[in-house]
């Protein structure tokens, strides 16, 4: 099979996340997905795989691939895509998340609703542990984490002024092992490189990060024989004649 | 004001620490959490105060040559960043107590505000 430019939005959250749409439920997710023409999506809640099953549920029989993931906060408040190639990888990773969150509880009146849900978006129940908290592990310790259980780390929107690696930490530390970087919308990449030299080696794409279905899509195009998490890993490392690019169309219609 | 009165005067732990950077003296205070915060606005010299117990706070500390760290809310650095912490003088401490407390502790110590 030849490699094709496939666009996949490896960024994206469900009902599960507070801050997110209550339209984001996994039938609807999916539908958008194939209406953008998406190869793949991966589901990043944060702190949590727990949406990730009924989004695959969702998705059987459709061709559409959904990566299993979720979108770390570190101690520092960076957030971390986690993405696995299987769901059981992600909810070990999931659980070492949780037991770093501490004890501090979800207020719905005031952070919004984190609801679990079966593959038709009807309520299964509630998560109660903060999941816009931050865990205990460190960058360089989730990064570790990640891979130990065969999974991808993609510093998330790293421009972006809060929870991103340039905007909390500020800066990319020595040794730091990451797969690659996603950029926000708005993000010149050529600057951002300027500035921090070491991000010219991090294969670099931007993804939706969708809290509601409009914002679903981002620009981002993999070359790719099939979706599957190694070759995803190949083309944000430029190993193996992978490669990605960010386009300049939207997955929008903008 | 040295960091060596600081910790006996807080009764602070000392995670790392080399004689010489115990006797530095201490010209001020930066307290924050976000490390891109402390990058800009601590200055050499000063006491930096943070819950942040993690490896890149010592980057940060080389970086602005901040006299020390308090890490505080009984965070404790790992093995590694004690170790990298040592091997780049930089003055490691701990407290049990809040930052707000410590802050208030260094103010009674005469530590410039």
């Amino acid at each position: 099979m030849e490699a094709r430019w496939a666009r996949l939005d490896l960024h994206l959250h469900t009902v599960l996340s507070a801050c997110a749409e209550a339209e984001m439920t996994p039938p609807r997710i999916v539908e958008r997905a194939l209406e953008l023409g998406l190869a793949g999506i991966a589901i990043t809640d944060h702190n949590s795989a727990e949406n990730v099953a009924a989004v695959q549920e969702a998705a059987a029989g459709t061709g559409l691939v959904v990566v299993a993931g979720l979108e770390i906060q570190t101690a520092e408040e960076v957030d971390l895509l986690a993405l696995f190639d299987e769901l059981s990888q992600a909810l070990t990773v999931q659980d070492r998340v949780y037991a770093g969150l501490g004890r501090a509880r979800n207020r719905p009146e005031f952070f919004g609703e984190q609801i679990v849900v079966d593959r038709h978006g009807y309520p299964i129940r509630e998560n109660t542990l903060l999941l816009q908290g931050r865990t205990d592990l460190s960058i360089e310790e989730a990064a570790r984490l990640v891979h130990d259980h065969g999974g991808l780390a993609v510093a998330a929107h790293i421009d972006r002024p809060s929870r991103s690696l340039l905007g909390t930490l500020g800066f990319l530390p020595v040794g730091l092992d990451l797969d690659g970087i996603e950029v926000s919308r708005h993000a010149n990449l050529e600057q951002l490189q300027g500035a921090h030299p070491g991000l010219a080696k991090l294969g670099a794409a931007s993804f939706g990060d969708a809290h509601r279905l409009s914002e679903m899509g981002g620009r981002t195009e993999f070359l790719l024989r099939g979706v599957r998490l190694q070759d995803i890993g190949r083309c944000f490392r430029g190993e193996c004649s992978g490669a990605l690019r960010i386009t300049d169309r939207t997955g929008q219609g903008a | 004001m040295t960091v060596r009165e600081v910790a006996e005067g807080l009764g602070l732990r000392v995670f790392a620490a080399e004689a010489a950077s115990l006797d530095r003296p201490v010209l001020g205070g930066y307290c924050g959490d976000l490390l891109s915060c402390a990058m800009a606005g601590a200055r050499s010299g000063q006491v930096w105060v943070t819950l942040q117990a993690h490896r890149n706070v010592v980057a940060v500390a080389t970086l602005t040559d901040v006299a020390c760290v308090i890490i505080t809310e009984g965070a404790q650095p790992d093995p590694e960043t004690v170790q990298t912490a040592e091997r780049e003088n930089v003055a490691l401490l701990g407290s049990d107590r809040g930052s707000f407390a410590v802050v208030a502790g260094l103010i009674r110590l005469g530590v410039p505000a």
